[in-house]
């Protein structure tokens, strides 16, 4: 336990393992240490971007989404207005249609009619004239001149 | 060994360094004398008179030996090194190194420093590791020393001394407390100038009117500071070392006494960690802060 010498040598032992651990060992570990730090921070950061960008994404989906229910909102209104009026055109149309054909066929009846009217007094002028030349072949019989006319009659 | 030895010299010889030097012969009771060859003190007094140009081998080698394990081992990490995902051994060396980084930057502010953060380490993982020499069981190394230096060389084991703590020696605390203050001196100098260094030497804390009293203060708080710090080291270690010496001279006095000093020397050495990590990071700090203070100026 006496000073000696050794006091030297520990004073260069300490010197040169300090030396040793400031040139090759603190630097190269520090830098890594150092370097993964950044990694780490690069990451979190991209991290906090890819976030929020997220949340942009949401945010736009979401307003693409309700846009898009607007438009098939309006899409459907209009297809049922259009549609509505589709149908009551429809209805107008067959409405006018109906009544040209109630027309036509009235017209046609009343083309009928007439001429079943017209062939009747031919007929009835025929039957008429047949008639008095029956009568008029015979003598007048009144018995015969009835029959003749219920006959007559019942032509008509 | 020597079959019948008393308890004063089983710590005697336990606190004794293994000395080289000039050999030594005793004239006379106390009386020392030179015999011209070099070689190993075979007693302590010997080692007490072989003067400044003797070394003890066992703190040298001792210290050397853990410092380049550390070395060692820092240097096969740093060469490994990746940023990527860390091995485990990298992962241990880094928490290390983290940890002394983060002690750094809270007690030194002097700016940009190469030098002060792998100091710090170097201070405390070889403080640690010298210091935790303490926890072999006294006898162990030194007994494998002996009996192999009597079977090797042929000598008396009984004059075969070994310290396997180095920081027992006041040499090796002493030593690193004196580059502390080598640095310290040569921050100041070039922080402050040599103006600027010997006025705060001299110009505190009373002004330039009381300029005697101003640097015997100053002086002695500038020396007190690596005195301070290599002899806390020495003395907490050496106390503990004294400790384990006297637990174990128990060993020889029956079963009972056996016992219970082993169970001391559990108890003790379990208290010991906390002291010998304790001591390393004192030492650091201390070191650190004083040369935060050679770079602090304040004028």
């Amino acid at each position: 336990m006496n000073i000696n010498a050794t006091i030297i040598g520990q004073i260069i032992a300490f010197a040169v393992f300090v030396a040793f651990c400031m040139k090759y060992v603190w630097p190269p570990i520090m830098q890594a240490l150092e370097e993964r730090k950044k990694k780490i921070a690069d990451g979190l950061a991209a991290a906090e971007r890819g976030r929020h960008e997220q949340e942009l994404a949401e945010k736009r989906a979401q307003q693409v989404i309700h846009e898009a229910k607007e438009q098939a909102s309006e899409i459907v209104s209009q297809a049922q207005k259009r549609g509505n009026e589709i149908v009551d055109e429809s209805k107008s149309n067959a409405r006018v249609e109906g009544e040209r054909i109630l027309n036509s066929a009235k017209a046609e009846i009343d083309q009928e009619a007439n001429r079943a009217r017209d062939e009747l007094k031919a007929q009835v002028g025929g039957i008429a004239l047949a008639g008095a030349s029956k009568i008029l072949g015979r003598e007048i019989d009144e018995k015969a001149h009835t029959d003749l006319l219920d006959e007559l009659v019942s032509r008509i | 060994m020597a079959s019948e030895i008393t308890t004063s010299e089983y710590i005697k010889h336990h606190l004794q360094n293994l000395t080289f030097g000039q050999k030594q012969t005793e004239i006379e009771p106390g009386v020392w004398a030179p015999t011209g060859e070099w070689g190993f003190a075979m007693s302590s007094g010997e080692a007490a008179n072989m003067g400044f140009w003797s070394i003890n081998v066992d703190t040298m080698f001792m210290s050397i030996l853990l410092g380049a394990l550390m070395m060692w081992f820092f240097r096969s990490v740093a060469k490994k090194v990746s940023a990527g995902i860390p091995t485990a051994t990298q992962n241990f060396a880094e928490m290390i190194i983290d940890f002394i980084d983060d002690t750094v930057r809270g007690s030194f502010s002097g700016g940009k420093n190469n030098l002060v953060a792998p100091l710090a380490l170097t201070i405390f993982v070889w403080v640690f590791l010298m210091n935790l020499m303490d926890l072999i069981p006294v006898d162990v190394i030194p007994q494998i020393v002996m009996q192999s230096a009597g079977a090797i060389f042929g000598v008396d084991p009984h004059h075969v001394y070994f310290k396997i703590v180095p920081t027992t020696d006041p040499n090796a605390t002493l030593g690193m407390a004196i580059f502390v203050f080598m640095l310290m001196l040569y921050y100041s100098f070039k922080i402050k100038g040599t103006g600027g260094f010997i006025g705060e030497l001299t110009l505190q804390p009373f002004g330039k009117w009381a300029l005697p009293i101003n640097t015997v203060l100053e002086t002695v708080t500038l020396l007190s500071k690596p005195f301070s710090l290599g002899l806390r080291l020495f003395g907490n270690m050496y106390a503990g070392e004294m400790v384990f010496i006297l637990i174990a001279t128990m060993y020889g006095a029956g079963l009972v006494m056996g016992s219970f000093a082993g169970l001391l020397q559990i108890g003790w050495a379990i208290f010991h960690i906390l002291i010998i990590t304790l001591q390393a990071f004192i030492f650091m700090v201390l070191t650190t802060v004083y040369l935060d203070m050679a770079h602090q100026e304040h004028h």
